[in-house]
């Protein structure tokens, strides 16, 4: 979340789209009906109704993965109608720069387009510099090629008729949203966007997002109060997870993950570090070697020195250009290339796509760890109906883990707040906190190497690895320090301007990133949590402070949130150029005399109409405003539609390309498509329900599984008419990939969508159930279903959209 | 009366997340059941003698023909003429200070008179203990300033707790400021209940909610005639059974309802 | 009302006869017997009182644990009326984080091992199964680890070990898996944010 829960009440109106936040972030929605109390709309718009939509002023359904298509409309209609902040769009975005006239989009593609290799060349996806490297603008944004411009002609195709023959919405739905939500391009209003898997979940997963983010540059939306780009996170400590990078791509601190060709520190200090010439550019990831080498230090400790490289050759290295997420495990496993798998904390067999072929490669498997504090159907796959364990080698180690109130630490949750929660009690039996497993696993294997040698061993032995209270075990404050960072040395530091000299002493923790240093004097495990310490070792993650001077809820005083207690980001776009807060009633941060008030701002810069000081307000990005032409991204800079892997189109209405043109598909037996396939006539989407999490540990517990006893399969009443199924009978829902039996749930709920002129059905069922419990269960896993694809971006898999058949059982 | 309370419930605010479901079981130690998916997400599909309190769940169409979900927590309504009171042969039944409807347990006969007698059919029986079992507002809560589990546990203000006059107020601003077919539910019948509803929709849209809950007359006759007397004169026993048979003949509550759950119109 | 403690999170219904209910079963009685004289507001009042944070969505709901001192075992969890977001509010899953402790009989309470080509579960102590595991990592990296790809480049990783981890452990917990994957050597590193 660039902003935060509570932060929801200051909405003017929000949207829920890709996101079902009353059945799965309940206690969002205290603060989403407090700003609907304040006469907020509440616009729901999702395939299903949901207990969200029957909290909302509108409910508005759209065929899964369609959301482009609906929000490109929505681009175009606030183009059209001149309803985008202008000021903000000029100033504090890339509206205005100029795009490299050699860029183009046709049919689908944009320019750069390698038909074999499925990806693109990106050199032409860029903005023109002068000579001293400064972006060229246009502030009218009227030069064809400014970034204005180009969006507005890129979304001339979004008109009301075609995205509603897409997306089955109706076109006076479509302007009753387009102009609820546009209105909050007003100065002093603010619309916010609540999204989650259901945005994630398809293979335009990022570029779903990225469209939302246009919208909120457009109406000035971003960095305000009641605004911003909201991502609900589903799981609790999804942020944390992330930021610390459990994750193939990046080190904590979203660092990128060094590849084959940089082998070298400065090698890898020189790519990914950012450069601009522009004075009024903060360009904040310039310090990108500071943390880099900071995170070194905290990694190898003493071991790390700049004569080694403060040991960045012992980090892996990828291959340039290939890909390491859980689908490509798969893919690699179930070709017999994978030996042994960690599954910490997770049912695999129930929560990843294409169940099939995920319980085959289980069973390839020479061993596995699963860490669990019940048992599931990933840690028991060799026993799962249908399987023969005596053909099954593998050697299974199920390791009773600690539930969370049974150990101490920090959780980050979605509004990057971080809290520290206390142990209430000691675990059950053998049971331990996953932080004992890892530290005395890790023990055992650094023994073995010690005793033993073997393979590299200097990159497993040199791990800075003593993070043990007297008791010799897992310290969580110990390592939370060491991810906030301390001073390796004293460090003496003056002040340029005042020649203050500031003493710090070796150990001390460092209160702010901004002490950072490149040179091995600082360590810091993760940058973005430096500053959850204050120099005296104070944890500020559990502070209980109630006050809240704004009065908009930032409760600054209340645990911490990165980066540096910024409880919103980007906030000095809720400015004027002069510092002027856009909406006064809602002071998130003012410029007054010489400094910032109100929440903790990107930066002590003044605004940017101190021409010799002032500073723009998107600190992280190089040029230092919000990207409405967005060159990251891998399938293009502007977002378009394309169908998912499977839909009921054999022709995607927009352009010749249906499937979006980076993404590669898997090739295995047991990746099958069936696409526009009458065999397989239904759109199916998954989900979770507010009694289960995820993969379905909620399903061992007897309170939760009562409410929501068996896998069910939601269908709207006529669909279910056509077919002859009742109420509460068991039917198959089957995919090219597998089948399943489940209840039917036949629902007023669900209605059928006019296609291109078509019916076509959605139904829905949720993901959390499994064979294994409870025992009586069917084995109604939904992602038997799914394929196995995902966005190319981030590789989340396409759960929330392919077709299927339903039948009587 | 030293503090009359009322719990406001404001379905136009619930999101039917099921806190208060929960809590309510996490409180009072109330077991799970085997259940089935009925086609509905109301589950259990009543009541039960551990399910003190639920989230009704209904399908309904507008006048507009669109869909509307209704959600209704069902439980005790703590009536201030409480049949179940009034029927109780033994005393276990007993208004608390806060006007709440509470129970000794150890009082408690298992003579089932209550749950004929509750126009809300909210009271059930444990076969197990032989005991009626029910809502009580958390009454040891009450007693220490605490609101109720359910209450407690609410993310939207659906349910709320307060001073009986206070509560009705905000309940009648409340279905006025929604307007339509607004209304508030508890406060003219059976000389108050305990717990008011604001109901978005008019009270016989919603399913096993009775229009004009009264208690039957011969409640009435019981409690200020005869049963002064049967406890005179004969056992507590005797008497649960003799009041089930007079005022109902030879016939067994369901301890185990089953209804098709919650998606019919 | 005061329902037997025994009783108390188990299912009543038909329920299969797999799980060993029995041997996971709760025993409750010296906090029974301790409690028994006390009401549950008096035993909240009196006991040791600490906070945790959900470990459902990601919303950072705070929920008051109550644990009996004599017992050390926790006996009520509730919202926590001061956190500013939830303001003691909980949803179903939250309110029912109680369900997830020692009380609940089907946590798992001992290392389980399954042998290859094996059909049963074996009950395994700490010190044989780290043992194992350190071994099998050690045996497959030693055997497959490479320093350098087929372009030449130096990349020192091991391919044939993946790790899928959890969004449902403390940072502290998601930093040390974080840098041992790397310390191993391994690139096929993933977890819950993708899903």
């Amino acid at each position: 979340m660039t902003n935060h829960y509570i932060d929801l009440k200051n909405s003017d109106c929000i949207l829920i789209m890709g996101s079902n936040a009353a059945e799965n972030h309940p206690i969002a929605f205290k603060w989403i009906l407090r700003a609907k109390d304040r006469g907020a709309k509440i616009i729901h718009v999702d395939p299903r109704y949901t207990r969200t939509s029957a909290r909302c002023d509108y409910h508005v359904p759209l065929r899964s993965g369609t959301d482009i298509a609906f929000l490109g409309g929505m681009i175009k209609h606030i183009i059209d109608n001149n309803m985008i902040q202008e000021e903000y769009v000029k100033y504090y975005t890339n509206a205005s720069q100029i795009v490299n006239p050699d860029f183009s989009f046709k049919d689908g593609l944009f320019s750069g387009y390698n038909a074999e290799k499925r990806s693109y060349k990106k050199d032409t996806w860029t903005t023109m510099k002068d000579e001293a490297g400064i972006p060229i603008r246009d502030y009218t944004l009227q030069d064809p090629h400014c970034v204005y411009q180009m969006l507005k002609k890129h979304y001339d195709r979004y008109t009301l008729d075609m995205v509603s023959s897409i997306t089955g919405v109706s076109k006076e739905d479509l302007l009753l949203v387009y102009n609820e939500y546009g209105a909050t391009g007003a100065k002093d209003k603010a619309g916010t966007e609540c999204y989650a898997l259901g945005w994630t979940h398809h293979t335009v997963g990022s570029q779903n997002i990225r469209a939302m983010s246009i919208i909120q540059l457009l109406l000035g939306n971003m960095g305000v109060c009641g605004g911003g780009i909201n991502a609900l996170r589903g799981e609790p400590n999804v942020q944390g997870s992330t930021d610390h990078a459990i994750l193939y791509n990046i080190l904590p601190g979203y660092l990128k993950m060094p590849s084959g060709p940089v082998d070298t520190l400065a090698k890898y200090i020189e790519k990914y570090t950012p450069k601009s010439t522009d004075p009024q550019s903060v360009n904040w990831y310039q310090n990108y070697p500071k943390y880099t080498v900071s995170f070194l230090k905290a990694i190898w400790g003493d071991k790390a020195t700049a004569e080694n490289e403060f040991g960045y050759s012992w980090l892996p290295k990828l291959d340039d250009g290939k890909h390491y997420s859980i689908l490509h495990t798969y893919d690699a496993m179930y070709a017999g290339k994978i030996k042994g798998f960690f599954a910490y904390g997770s049912n695999v067999a129930v929560s990843s796509p294409n169940s099939t072929k995920v319980r085959r490669s289980l069973e390839k498997l020479k061993w596995m760890v699963n860490v669990n504090i019940f048992d599931n159907e990933t840690a028991s796959f060799w026993k799962a109906p249908g399987v023969d364990s005596n053909a099954i080698d593998t050697e299974v180690f199920l390791l009773p883990a600690a539930a969370s109130m049974e150990k101490e630490g920090s959780q980050s949750n979605s509004g990057r707040l971080v809290q520290w929660r206390y142990k209430a009690a000691n675990p059950p039996g053998d049971a331990w906190a996953d932080g004992d497993i890892t530290m005395k696993l890790m023990d055992t294997l650094r023994e073995l190497y010690k005793k033993e040698g073997g393979a590299f061993p200097e990159q497993i032995l040199n791990l800075k690895w003593d993070y043990r209270d007297a008791s010799g075990k897992f310290d969580a404050l110990k390592v939370s320090k060491q991810i906030n960072g301390h001073y390796t040395q004293d460090v003496t530091i003056i002040d340029p301007v005042t020649g203050a000299k500031e003493e710090n002493k070796k150990g001390e923790t460092v209160p702010t990133f901004a002490k950072l240093m490149a040179d091995g004097s600082t360590s810091s495990g993760n940058w973005v949590m430096a500053g959850s310490f204050d120099q005296k070792g104070l944890n500020k993650m559990a502070k209980r402070g109630k006050e809240d001077p704004t009065g908009l809820g930032l409760y600054p005083e209340w645990a911490f949130a990165w980066p540096l207690n910024r409880r919103i980001i980007y906030n000095r776009a809720s400015c004027d150029l002069e510092g002027k807060p856009y909406n006064p009633n809602m002071k998130l941060l003012e410029w007054v005399g010489d400094k910032w008030v109100g929440d903790v701002p990107d930066g002590p810069a003044p605004p940017m109409a101190n021409k010799e000081k002032g500073k723009m307000p998107f600190i992280m990005k190089v040029d230092g405003v919000g990207a409405i032409f967005g060159p990251g991204m891998v399938e293009g800079p502007f977002p378009e539609h394309y169908e998912p892997l499977e839909g009921p189109l054999a022709k995607n209405l927009m352009s010749g390309q249906s499937l979006n043109p980076a993404v590669t598909p898997f090739k295995s037996d047991l990746d099958k498509v069936a696409n526009a396939d009458s065999k397989y006539p239904f759109v199916c989407t998954t989900y979770s329900a507010t009694e289960h999490w995820c993969s379905g540990f909620t399903r061992w517990q007897p309170w939760l599984l009562e409410m929501m006893p068996e896998a069910y399969l939601e269908i709207g009443e006529k669909l279910a008419k056509s077919l002859g199924i009742k109420n509460g009978e068991t039917i198959k829902v089957a995919s090219i990939r597998g089948e399943l039996k489940c209840v039917a749930m036949v629902t007023k709920r669900l209605v059928p969508f006019q296609i291109d002129g078509k019916t076509v059905h959605e139904v829905g069922m949720p993901f959390n159930y499994g064979w294994r419990f409870p025992e009586d269960a069917t084995d109604a896993s939904a992602n038997y279903l799914t394929p196995s694809i995902g966005c190319p971006n981030t590789f989340c898999p396409e759960y929330k959209a392919f077709m299927v058949n339903v039948s009587k059982a | 009366m030293k503090k009359e309370l009322v719990k406001l419930i404001d379905l136009s605010r619930c999101t039917a997340c099921r806190g208060c479901q929960v809590a309510c079981k996490q409180w009072n130690e109330l077991p799970a059941k085997r259940t089935r998916n009925l086609g509905s997400y109301q589950n259990p599909p009543d009541l039960q003698w551990n399910t003190w309190t639920l989230i009704r769940f209904q399908e309904h169409e507008k006048k507009d023909g669109k869909v509307n979900w209704l959600f209704r927590k069902d439980g005790c309504m703590h009536c201030t003429d409480a049949a179940c009171i009034k029927v109780c042969p033994t005393g276990a039944l007993y208004h608390t200070e806060f006007g709440s409807v509470s129970m000794h347990a150890d009082k408690c006969i298992g003579c089932k008179a209550c749950i004929t007698a509750c126009p809300f059919s909210v009271p059930k029986y444990d076969p197990e203990t032989n005991k009626i079992a029910k809502c009580d507002l958390c009454y040891t809560r009450l007693q220490v300033n605490q609101p109720p589990a359910c209450v407690l546990s609410c993310p939207t203000g659906a349910l709320q707790i307060g001073a009986k006059d206070a509560m009705i107020k905000k309940a009648y601003a409340r279905a006025a400021e929604l307007g339509g077919d607004a209304n508030v539910y508890g406060d003219k019948f059976v000389n108050g209940t305990h717990v008011v509803y604001v109901l978005p929709e008019r009270a016989d849209v919603y399913d096993h909610l009775p229009v004009d809950p009264k208690v039957p007359l011969e409640m009435i006759i019981w409690k200020d005639v005869l049963k002064p007397a049967a406890l005179l004169t004969a056992g507590a026993v005797v008497a649960g059974c003799f009041l089930h048979y007079i005022t109902h003949g030879p016939k067994t509550p369901d301890d185990e309802t089953t209804c098709e759950g919650g998606n019919k119109s | 009302m005061k329902i037997s403690r025994r009783r108390f999170l188990s299912m009543s219904g038909a329920i299969g006869s797999g799980v060993a209910l029995s041997s996971l079963g709760l025993d409750l009685t010296a906090l029974k017997a301790h409690a028994a004289e006390l009401n549950k507001t008096d035993q909240v009042r009196m006991a040791r009182q600490s906070t945790t944070i959900c470990c459902y969505c990601s919303v950072g709901c705070s929920l008051i644990c109550s644990t009996d001192k004599m017992t050390g075992k926790i006996f009520n969890i509730e919202g926590d009326p001061d956190h500013p977001i939830n303001e003691g509010s909980l949803c179903a899953k939250g309110a029912g984080l109680f369900g997830m402790t020692e009380v609940n009989q089907h946590r798992l309470r001992k290392v389980l091992y399954r042998a290859p080509k094996s059909n049963k579960w074996e009950e395994k102590d700490w010190d044989w199964s780290l043992k194992r595991i350190a071994r099998l990592v050690k045996d497959t990296r030693d055997k497959d680890f490479i320093t350098h790809n087929e372009k030449g480049e130096l990349v020192n990783r091991v391919e044939s070990i993946a790790h899928y981890g959890t969004s449902n452990i403390n940072n502290e917990e998601c930093w040390t898996l974080s840098v041992a994957c790397r310390a191993m050597g391994l690139i096929n590193i993933d977890h819950q944010a993708r899903v």
